[in-house]
């Protein structure tokens, strides 16, 4: 199915938690929203079930205007962030529950939830109480219960991101096999860039209740359209910096400043807000495009197999991120090389200018 | 033994010793009682416990406690649940006012309602039934229910309510099938204290009542006053009056804890 959302908004008490939003969701898609807490995917996600009205707007599914229509109605399913199940029941009996609603017979109930037990490994655990399970477990089973109905869409409220780190890989690794095939519009909710990167598909980026940017992961990835889409999008956050535009160079500070080159050859002269991501801030001279900057290192981080740095540039604290461990020291001054090819410039009113 | 002990046990003994004394009583003749001091009951005798079991005056008097005080906890509880989880699940103008006014239905004193009870019932011609007390007894129970129904529901997350929708369940099917089994242990606890409370009270129930629907208490202390003091047959009456709430106990003994933990009971 087609789900749209034709100019929604939400407004609750004198708060606005959704400014208006225009969103076209297809069939078959793994639709990612992507935002930091708060921004409002969860409001998103409501909207689009059904379980909260938007204040304005309407909500469009094939063509047909749904917004007054009930969840019940509306044959969706919906996995939440806390492992929901019902307490009272067996994992068979929690998985057949939206089949026993919908009247189907025993034996298909019996077949479906069997087959949708075996996809998450839960065969063993039938007959098990929610409370008997660890938290992949309860998880699975709540992952279970949405995909045995088969529903039109399928909607995942940052489902990982109570699970521990190994669990959450390996479901990661699943989910978009989960539902793929069906036809189904996927909309997975998170927090972590990462993630989003790891389940491509399509991400639309939310910030303070709007969607700022749209489009296939990897391509949003590349070419923000904005600067809060490429804050949004970047873990660890984007490097930002102030640059000014004259005679054919770019102006970090009154010692660093290179060359002008591809698109940022044809901007106007003027001030612009550069950002650049962590990963092409390397200690390493690489390339005839690199710039030498310098910092003071005042947090490091060894991940085994990454190193991250966080340095003092002036006024601004700058990230580099690169793989292979570096022994960098807390309170040493060093230099560092961004890679000019890699910058993004916006405009003073945040839009992408090169 | 270990010193801290020794509080507790001494604590414990003086909560027990009336009731060991009501019991001891009971196997005692009236004439033991009043001859002297024995810990023990020198001559057993069950004829107390022969004559309540024996006399319809008087097991009348607990088949009439137990028909209001389970017809009060049914009508308590059945109002009671849709308002807790109206209170938990949905805000509305005032609603927490109306939560607190609730609980201060529960510092009226019940001889203040007496007599408009009396008369009301009276003239409705409800007096004297089950029915009446049961009503009377909802003034501070449904305050109580509500109170203490609100803190289990609200444990329960809002997201267990949207998961049942999006299953398809309409909300009689998801608050009876979904709901109701999910809170299970908080309306055992409910329905003890619901028990409890109308078990105990003696005031209303005595006012609203005069053959029909005696309560047990009411009984006890008609026949102190006819008959002289039959102090035996009277601790007997007493030792099967506590053990309705001992065997209520037993049966939610482990949620009780759970209730106290939520700081409403």
């Amino acid at each position: 199915m087609t789900l749209e959302l034709r100019n929604v908004t939400k407004r609750v008490g004198g708060e606005t938690h959704i400014h208006e939003t225009t969103l076209r969701l297809e069939p078959g898609e793994f639709n990612i929203l992507l935002g930091p807490t708060n921004a409002g995917k969860t409001s998103l996600i409501k909207i689009m079930s059904g379980l909260e009205r938007p204040t304005t707007g309407q909500i469009v599914v094939d063509g047909t205007d749904v917004t007054g229509l009930s969840p019940q109605k509306r044959n969706i399913a919906l996995v939440h962030q806390f492992f929901v199940n019902y307490p009272h029941m067996n994992v068979f009996d929690n998985i057949a529950s939206p089949l026993r609603v919908a009247g189907l017979p025993r034996d298909e109930i019996v077949r479906r939830v069997e087959e949708a037990a075996d996809i998450l490994q839960l065969r063993p655990m039938l007959k098990r109480r929610p409370d008997e399970l660890s938290g992949g477990q309860q998880q699975r089973c709540a992952l279970a219960r949405a995909i045995v109905k088969e529903s039109k869409a399928v909607f995942l409220d940052e489902p990982l991101a109570n699970l521990d780190y190994k669990l959450r890989e390996e479901l990661r690794d699943q989910l978009p096999d989960l539902f793929a095939g069906r036809g189904s519009v996927v909309v997975y909710a998170t927090s972590e860039p990462t993630e989003a990167l790891l389940l491509g598909g399509r991400t639309a980026l939310v910030h303070e209740g709007r969607i700022t940017q749209f489009g296939p992961t990897a391509e949003i990835y590349r070419a923000p359209t904005d600067l809060t889409s490429a804050q949004v999008f970047s873990d660890p956050p984007i490097n930002i910096a102030q640059v000014v535009k004259a005679k054919g160079e770019i102006r970090l500070s009154d010692t660093v400043a290179w060359q002008a080159t591809r698109a940022a050859a044809g901007l106007a002269d003027g001030s612009y807000t550069l950002a650049i991501r962590p990963g092409h801030v390397s200690p390493e001279k690489g390339g005839a495009n690199a710039v030498r900057i310098s910092g003071e290192i005042r947090i490091t981080e060894l991940s085994g197999s990454e190193s991250v740095a966080h340095f003092r540039m002036g006024e601004s604290i700058w990230i580099s991120q690169t793989s292979g461990a570096h022994p960098y020291r807390v309170g040493e001054i060093r230099d560092f090389f961004i890679d000019t090819t890699h910058c993004f410039y916006f405009t003073p009113d945040g839009k992408l200018a090169a | 033994m270990r010193k801290r002990s020794i509080v507790p046990i001494l604590y414990i003994l003086f909560l027990l010793l009336p009731i060991y004394w009501l019991v001891a009583m009971s196997f005692k003749t009236t004439n033991e009682i009043l001859g002297g001091f024995s810990l023990f009951p020198q001559v057993w005798t069950l004829e107390n416990y022969r004559v309540i079991f024996t006399d319809p005056t008087w097991y009348w008097g607990y088949i009439n406690s137990i028909a209001y005080v389970s017809l009060n906890t049914v009508i308590s509880l059945v109002a009671a649940l849709p308002a807790a989880y109206a209170f938990s699940r949905f805000s509305f103008l005032g609603d927490k006012h109306l939560f607190f006014w609730l609980l201060t239905n529960r510092m009226a004193p019940a001889a203040v309602f007496a007599l408009p009870f009396f008369q009301l019932y009276s003239a409705v011609g409800l007096f004297d039934t089950y029915l009446a007390v049961a009503l009377a007894h909802t003034l501070f129970n449904i305050p109580l229910a509500v109170w203490i129904l609100e803190g289990f529901m609200s444990g329960v997350p809002r997201e267990l309510d949207e998961t049942a929708y999006v299953d398809g369940h309409s909300f009689p099917s998801f608050f009876l099938r979904i709901f109701l089994p999910t809170i299970k242990a908080g309306i055992g606890v409910t329905a003890f204290f619901l028990f409890m409370f109308s078990w105990v009270e003696l005031l209303l129930a005595k006012t609203l009542t005069a053959v029909e629907a005696k309560p047990i208490a009411a009984t006890m202390t008609k026949t102190a006053s006819s008959a002289g003091y039959e102090l035996g047959l009277l601790a007997a009456a007493g030792v099967l009056t506590i053990i309705p709430g001992a065997v209520v106990i037993y049966f939610v003994r482990n949620y009780i804890a759970k209730g106290f933990a939520l700081g409403r009971v």
